[in-house]
């Protein structure tokens, strides 16, 4: 569904809507939409193709500053609303922007059926950890302990792994980025663009009200400490080439690079399930630094094209439809 | 013994047995060869929610009634005459419904000792008298029969046994002078591939027509002749295959792709199943992972540009709800069927009612009115499920149809209508910027229907948004105004009342004046007719109207209920058409309101008609 038409090359601007945006000042979503906003024109798609859906929550804002096609619906519903748009008209780029509460909280049953189907659409899941839009209270991502207005002791859920979630719903592209870092950004949603089937994009996004700096380690000045980028064929490096990971047994282990040389390291396949759950495990671990880029995928037919052929199957086995012909079947019988 | 032959008008059969005995199957043969010979019929299948019970227990008896007439008739039947129990809880369980003086046919094999105490019989009432005065019993052996009729065929016994429904069913096709061809051939089909169950099969139900011929024990037979129908080419069909039917219909009418996207529910999962095999159409069936999805996604196929259908029953449209209210802020078009039962929870779910009217109506948070359209027989609801479509793609709005357990599974002969007489649908797609707009107004209406225009992606030059947000009429985009707001909840109801313009003038069977006016909704309208009927030819000055559109209501009912002293209005639910008819025309309606999960009973109605006929 990738292939390229001929018309006049659109820009960034082609892609702004007139809709005043209005999330507070400083907001990780701000950086996310100028990406996609840039990014969108490099696909050499017509605008009219794309559509954004999303649910509700801050994030879910975001098809409203787009000048495309848009459905900001209800709370939770929009992968299975985009799953309509996609079923009924399969040429279309359909995204899904979503949060972390509206994604893996109320919407979560359909994160899980939509995965496993292997939807072909792109789901852009905004992780703040918070619920922003309510005003503060603990999200399904939200750390143990959690102090808000709905948690004055502290939450006591554990947290959701999305990736790792995704992969035991059978995903097929996995990745994961983070607002401020905008070129890897961009590169992961040109890979989820490219993806035939559900491609999933975990975005860490800081929210500067109600979470602040919740992200601050994989952002700020020692980020490349703490953030491994996960390069399809390569060896897992990070800290600037000073520290590597090595498995031991099932068991990675960060190394330093005086000790040991690049082919000691765990190289990383993307297409590798196994791999992929154990580094899904890495998230917010206390040693490990966290992994970003694509983490898992793989191409597997997609239910909407699946669909689409039992359709033409059938009208070749068959021929079309005749429903004068349908009508009229059964026992029947002439009154005169 | 010489035989006699009486003709009647009319008879009201009941198969009852166990859920494995083939009961279903049994009154489904039984019904297409009286639609076959001619005959008006009405069936009314009532199996249990457990797939299967255990065997021989009451909570496990299925039963399939049918009246079969050489007249017009409106409903399965009150009461049956004649009852074939395939066990003894069968015969428990239905014997208080047969008439006085009726006959029962039962197979005396499965009357043991430890199925009597199944059913809580302490002695066998084959053997204590208890059935004698009251009934004509025929007590036969159809294991014995079915095993002697498939001798030599080298089948196991349990096979063989299996036949049994088939004997029993060539019994009555002895007794009502019925052909056996249809059955055959039917069976024939259906068991291609294993020829050897076909035979035992036919052999069972000729085995069975043979017994009534030559056993002593039947005296008299009985002749029903073909009804006078309008003319045309029928068929036998219940009401979710014509609902599935109608939607394919509108959508070929409409020249859009059918989208649906269900949740499998008991009684309406074969509207999907119908869906789904409909793929030479074009039709694309989601089973999605739960209600809301299901509704979730017709919302989205509708915004791309598919004809949008969702079919579910009470406990669906309750999960169903919030995302109905996004259809109806968006103004998109979408049919949502309620195929009604038993409630409230999950109550009873192979059963009627017509219990989700006011859900229907104001089940959803704000002011959210829908168009409501209910189908009043298993033939109609291809009728109504047409124009429910019709007007969700002419008005730009979410359509409710509502049926119930009774119609979805109840059949009729069905005169097969002619595609180009249906009436032509209309849509409000566009695919440029409309004259003299410079920029895309997602919401700028239709004057005669409030129609807002349907933009779909991939058009050029329409990309718009639009969501559960208010909208600044014209323009759509986001608009929290104060007055916008007030404006807008006005025009969503001004939309539905649009809808008026499209409903044909009210019907009244009768006299368009009188004593009473027998008003009803949905399934409940063939009791009504009945009712109506029968008091007519008592004299007494009583006519029937049978709504079809419930939101918005018909623009000359209000002139029509005054022309009656008195409005009786039967409903199978604790009373929700007479509260809106009380509130629309502060009239002094009374209610008919027994919530037994059958449909009301004719006898039962007229009883009640005649307290207010004095």
């Amino acid at each position: 569904m990738t292939e390229k038409i001929e018309f006049a090359p659109l820009t960034k601007k082609d892609f702004v809507s007139d809709q005043a945006v209005r999330w507070c000042p400083g907001c990780g979503d701000y950086a996310i939409l100028a990406q996609t906003q840039k990014n969108m024109p490099t696909f050499g798609r017509k605008k009219e193709d794309f559509v954004f859906v999303s649910g509700i929550g801050c994030s879910s804002r975001f098809p409203y500053y787009m000048n495309t096609y848009g459905f900001h619906s209800i709370h939770g519903r929009a992968l299975p609303i985009a799953s309509g748009v996609k079923l009924a008209n399969p040429d279309l780029s359909v995204w899904v922007v979503t949060g972390d509460g509206d994604a893996l909280s109320i919407g979560g049953n359909h994160f899980l059926h939509t995965l496993r189907r292997n939807m072909d659409l792109n789901i852009l899941l905004f992780n703040n950890r918070i619920y922003g839009l309510t005003k503060g209270q603990y999200s399904p991502t939200s750390e143990v302990g959690k102090i808000t207005k709905a948690s004055p002791f502290g939450s006591l859920d554990y947290p959701l792994n999305p990736p790792a979630v995704a992969l035991g719903s059978q995903a097929t592209f996995v990745a994961r980025t983070i607002d401020r870092w905008q070129s890897h950004l961009a590169s992961m949603m040109e890979r989820a663009y490219h993806h035939s089937g559900g491609s999933f994009i975990e975005v860490y996004q800081n929210c500067l009200i109600f979470n602040d700096n919740a992200f601050e380690s994989y952002t700020g000045a020692d980020k490349l400490e703490n953030v491994i980028e996960l390069k399809h064929g390569e060896p897992m490096v990070f800290a600037k080439g000073t520290k590597g990971i090595k498995l031991d047994g099932f068991t990675p282990k960060v190394v330093s690079m005086d000790e040991f040389s690049l082919d000691d390291l765990l190289v990383h396949d993307e297409t590798n399930l196994d791999l992929a759950n154990i580094i899904s495990n890495w998230t917010s671990h206390p040693i490990l630094p966290e992994p970003i880029g694509v983490i898992y995928a793989i191409n597997k037919p997609t239910y909407n094209e699946q669909v689409d052929k039992q359709i033409e199957t059938t009208i070749d086995n068959i021929g079309p439809g005749d429903l004068e012909k349908l009508l009229n079947s059964g026992d029947t019988w002439v009154v005169e | 013994m010489p035989k006699t032959t009486k003709t009647l008008d009319l008879a009201v059969i009941r198969f009852a047995g166990d859920s494995g005995d083939g009961m279903q199957l049994t009154g489904g043969r039984f019904t297409d060869t009286a639609a076959v010979v001619g005959n008006d019929i009405s069936t009314l299948p009532d199996y249990p929610a457990e797939i299967r019970a255990p065997a021989g227990s009451l909570a496990g008896v299925s039963a399939f009634q049918i009246q079969f007439s050489s007249k017009e008739i409106h409903t399965p039947g009150d009461t049956p005459g004649v009852l074939v129990a395939m066990n003894p809880a069968a015969l428990k369980v239905h014997l208080p419904e047969l008439i006085r003086g009726g006959t029962i046919i039962v197979n005396a094999d499965a009357f043991s000792k430890k199925n009597l105490t199944f059913a809580g019989f302490e002695t066998n009432p084959l053997e204590d008298g208890s059935l004698d005065d009251e009934y004509i019993v025929y007590s036969v052996e159809m294991n014995k029969m079915v095993t002697h009729a498939c001798k030599g065929m080298d089948l196991p016994a349990k096979i063989v046994l299996r036949t049994r429904n088939l004997f029993a069913l060539g019994i009555l096709y002895w007794m009502y002078d019925r052909p056996l061809e249809p059955t055959e051939n039917w069976l024939e089909t259906k068991f291609a591939k294993k020829p050897e169950i076909a035979e035992a099969n036919k052999r069972a139900l000729n085995a069975g027509y043979n017994y009534g011929n030559t056993a002593e024990i039947f005296t008299t037979r009985y002749k029903i002749e073909k009804a006078t129908l309008p003319s045309g080419t029928y068929r036998n069909i219940n009401g979710n295959y014509a609902t599935a039917l109608g939607v394919l219909a509108a959508a070929e009418k409409a020249n859009l792709k059918v989208f649906y996207g269900g949740y499998p529910i008991t009684p309406a999962s074969d509207i999907l199943h119908a869906m789904s095999s409909w793929k030479q159409f074009g039709v694309k069936t989601f089973q999605a992972e739960d209600e809301i999805a299901g509704i979730a996604s017709t919302i989205g196929a509708a915004f791309a540009g598919n004809f949008a259908v969702t079919a579910t029953s009470g406990p669906g449209v309750a999960l169903k709800s919030e995302a109905l209210g996004l259809a109806i802020i968006t103004e998109l078009p979408l049919l949502i069927i309620n195929v009604q039962r038993g409630g409230p929870s999950t109550g009873l779910p192979t059963k009627t009612e017509q219990s989700d009217l006011l859900q229907a109506m104001y089940g959803r948070n704000g002011e959210a009115p829908m168009p409501i359209i209910a189908a009043a027989t298993p033939g109609d609801c291809f009728f109504a499920a047409y124009e429910a479509a019709r007007v969700a793609l002419k008005y730009m709005t979410p359509v409710f149809l509502l049926t119930d357990g009774y119609l979805a599974n109840g059949s009729e002969p069905w005169k097969i209508p002619s595609l180009d007489k249906l009436p032509d649908i209309e849509t409000n797609l566009i695919d440029a910027l409309p004259d003299g707009e410079e920029s895309f107004l997602s919401y700028q209406r239709d004057a005669e229907t409030f129609g807002r225009p349907w933009a779909i992606p991939s058009v050029a030059g329409l990309e718009h948004r639009i969501g559960g947000l208010e909208k600044k009429d014209g323009s759509g985009n986001v608009c929290y105004e104060p007055d916008n707001h007030h404006q807008m909840t006005v025009i969503r109801q001004e939309k539905v009342n649009k809808v008026v313009q499209e409903i044909a003038p009210t019907r009244i069977i009768g006299e368009t004046s009188g004593d009473l006016l027998i008003l009803s909704w949905g399934g409940a309208s063939g009791t009504a007719r009945s009712a109506t009927e029968q008091l007519q030819e008592e004299g007494f000055a009583v006519s029937h109207v049978n709504l079809r559109w419930i939101n918005p209501l018909p623009s000359d009912l209000k002139d029509i209920l005054k022309q009656f002293k008195k409005v009786l209005i039967p409903e199978i639910n604790n009373g929700q058409l007479i509260k809106i008819i009380r509130a629309e025309y502060l009239i002094d309606a009374v209610g008919y309101n027994v919530v037994r999960g059958k449909p009301l009973r004719a006898s039962l109605l007229i009883e009640k008609a005649k307290e207010w006929l004095g």
